[in-house]
């Protein structure tokens, strides 16, 4: 069985995003670029079933632009068998990127497609629901434990109410959530076998997909910012001021 | 003219208090005519709740076994199917929502608008980005459906007192058999619940251990308030991972918010920003958690919080 884990790169999560005074976007000029966390997650759990014999393949895939073949390799380096590089300049919104994913899906027919719950920079949380509905399979979004056995997954989500337990036929498509797993760490030998793995490169437009970016950004602004207050000595005037404000 | 279909979120047959803040974001809208639909495998009750929020026109149900419990991809076909003839469709930005409304966008073919702070127009929002340190404002395609989260902190909930007509509707769709429920793990617990709670008292990594824990449970309980935790705390395994507050676990807007050995990311920020007050007690003066506090106290949380109760 193949596993395809869409990886995708966002701003570090370090990085304190600043918005442009003009509001027409935010600075991304010489930030830190890393693969989305939730996608690392993915990538792990991908290698994880590998390593017990679940899968065989582990295939990396993004849709960004030409210079994001240092992220592939660093998808390669933590243990992906190969990579496919959907070259595209501009950024999308989660249904083209779902249609997008879908075509790679019907390619290389995998058992399993893993993607982080979210990415970071939009916070959409869409695009591995999108992908389930336009494939036609099942969905197990935010995964706090996984486990795959006769062609079926049974999946424990991190939901508001506690953990649900869904169990669903493969192929199916899971989206992960911090406490999946924690990924492991790149080693230099690695890095130096992730140079020879094969990464291919699709232009976007040959995709055929047609674009569902239905959303226009009009305007960046700053949060409200919410101003520090007062700083208290002991209890008793924490009381105080918490009885000044009407809190107690 | 604007018609607004809003998705009932509900569990064990009781309304979850999320969907009149939908009807809230829906009457932003102006001169919109707001419908609420419950699919359940028995959805009367919940539709009798549902049809008190203040400002709801009609409330349909869809009664169908495979409805209860809530299955994305079960819901999601006949929500589709029921969008025709309305101009948007709204779910909660709670996980029933995040789960289920993409995939009513992705039949729709539409993105969709996550997480909605404020109604700028009928098809203009704004939404928050980068966990918060951004918020963009959205235009949604004027010819084509919008399917919408509504970021439940950002919302009072709806009035009772409405009076809508319940009406039971047919959805007709194929549903899939793939997805089978197994269980779902409930945190039983008497207090607050954390997301309606006027009051939440949370602990971080400082409190150090899951016995540590009894001291915030304590408090929260002496100020009648919900508890909560940083995710450092939910991973070191203090406490269960529906208590974890920030961008990636509960975003919440109580009255009243105290932080104790919680440093102060920006992701659990994000998780707190509509608070109304801000308690913060760590014993680090440098920790970010103050540059938010509206009252900051530094010290030993094992000396502060036993002084704080005793003195309630
Ligand atoms: C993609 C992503 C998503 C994330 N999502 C979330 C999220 O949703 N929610 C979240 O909370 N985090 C989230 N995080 C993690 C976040 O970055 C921080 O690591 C986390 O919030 C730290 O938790 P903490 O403040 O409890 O721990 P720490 O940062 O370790 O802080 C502990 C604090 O306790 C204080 N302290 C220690 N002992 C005492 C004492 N005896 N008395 C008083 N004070 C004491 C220390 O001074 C310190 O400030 C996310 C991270 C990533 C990468
Ligand atoms: N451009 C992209 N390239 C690769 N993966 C993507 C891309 N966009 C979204 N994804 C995947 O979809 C997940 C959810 O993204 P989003 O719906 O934008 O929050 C991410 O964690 C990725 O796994």
């Amino acid at each position: 069985m193949k596993i395809l884990v869409a990886y995708k790169r966002v701003v570090d999560y370090n990085v304190r995003i600043q918005v442009k005074p003009d509001g027409s976007g935010v600075v991304t000029d010489g930030v830190k670029l890393s693969p989305n966390p939730f996608d690392d997650i993915a990538l792990e759990e991908a290698l994880r079933l590998r390593e017990k014999g679940v899968a065989t393949e582990v295939i990396v895939a993004t849709i960004a632009p030409a210079d994001a073949q240092a992220h592939l390799r660093n998808g390669l380096a933590m243990g992906a068998n190969r990579a496919i590089h959907v070259v595209c300049d501009q950024a999308i919104q989660p249904l083209t990127a779902a249609r997008a994913l879908l075509k790679l899906v019907e390619r290389e027919a995998p058992g399993i497609v893993l993607l982080g719950k979210q990415a970071i920079d939009d916070d959409a949380n869409q695009t591995g629901q999108m992908l389930a509905t336009l494939w036609g399979r099942p969905q197990a979004t935010f995964a706090g434990k996984v486990d795959v056995a006769d062609g079926r997954a049974t999946v424990a989500r991190e939901v508001d109410a506690g953990m649900e337990v869904l169990d669903v036929e493969l192929p199916a498509v899971i989206t992960t959530d911090l406490r999946l797993n924690e990924p492991r760490f790149i080693k230099l030998p690695d890095i130096m076998k992730a140079k020879s793995k094969p990464l291919e490169s699709i232009a976007f437009a040959d995709l055929g997909v047609e674009s569902g970016d239905t959303l226009k950004t009009t305007h960046f602004a700053p949060p409200p910012k919410r101003s520090r207050g007062v700083m208290v000595k002991d209890v008793p005037e924490l009381v105080a001021a918490m009885k000044a404000k009407g809190l107690l | 003219m604007s018609k607004i279909l809003v998705i009932a979120e509900h569990l064990d047959g009781r309304l979850n208090p999320a969907t009149a803040k939908c009807v809230s974001a829906a009457k932003a809208i102006a001169g919109a005519t707001i419908d609420v639909v419950v699919l359940a495998a028995d959805p009367a009750g919940v539709a009798a709740e549902a049809a008190q929020i203040d400002g709801v026109a009609r409330v349909l149900t869809v009664s169908r076994s495979e409805n209860t419990p809530c299955l994305a991809q079960v819901w999601a076909p006949q929500i589709a199917k029921l969008a025709e003839g309305y101009s948007h469709v709204f779910g909660p930005s709670t996980t029933t929502g995040k789960d289920l409304m993409p995939c009513v966008a992705a039949l729709l073919g539409v993105s969709q608008v996550s997480d909605v702070m404020s109604v700028e127009g009928a098809h203009t929002f704004k939404r928050p980005i980068y966990a918060g340190n951004a918020i963009i404002t959205v235009e949604a395609d004027a010819a084509k459906p919008v399917v919408a989260t509504i970021r439940v902190a950002s919302w009072a909930a709806a009035g009772a007192g409405g009076s809508a007509a319940v009406e039971s509707v047919s959805a007709d769709a194929a549903l899939p058999t793939h997805t089978r429920f197994v269980e779902l793990r409930q945190g039983k617990s008497d207090r607050p619940d954390l997301q309606s709670a006027p009051r939440v008292v949370s602990g971080g990594r400082g409190v150090g251990s899951a016995e540590n824990f009894a001291l915030i449970f304590s408090l929260a309980d002496k100020l009648g308030a919900g508890v909560g935790a940083s995710r450092a705390a939910v991973d070191a395994g203090y406490v269960p991972n529906d208590m974890q507050v920030g961008q990636t676990g509960k975003i919440i807007a109580p009255e009243l918010y105290v932080a104790i050995g919680i440093s102060g990311a920006i992701q659990h920020l994000t998780g707190i920003k509509d608070a109304g007050t801000i308690v913060a007690i760590n014993k680090d003066a440098e920790a970010p958690i103050f540059e938010v506090a509206d009252i900051g106290l530094v010290g030993d949380l094992f000396k502060i919080v036993p002084e704080l109760e005793a003195a309630l």
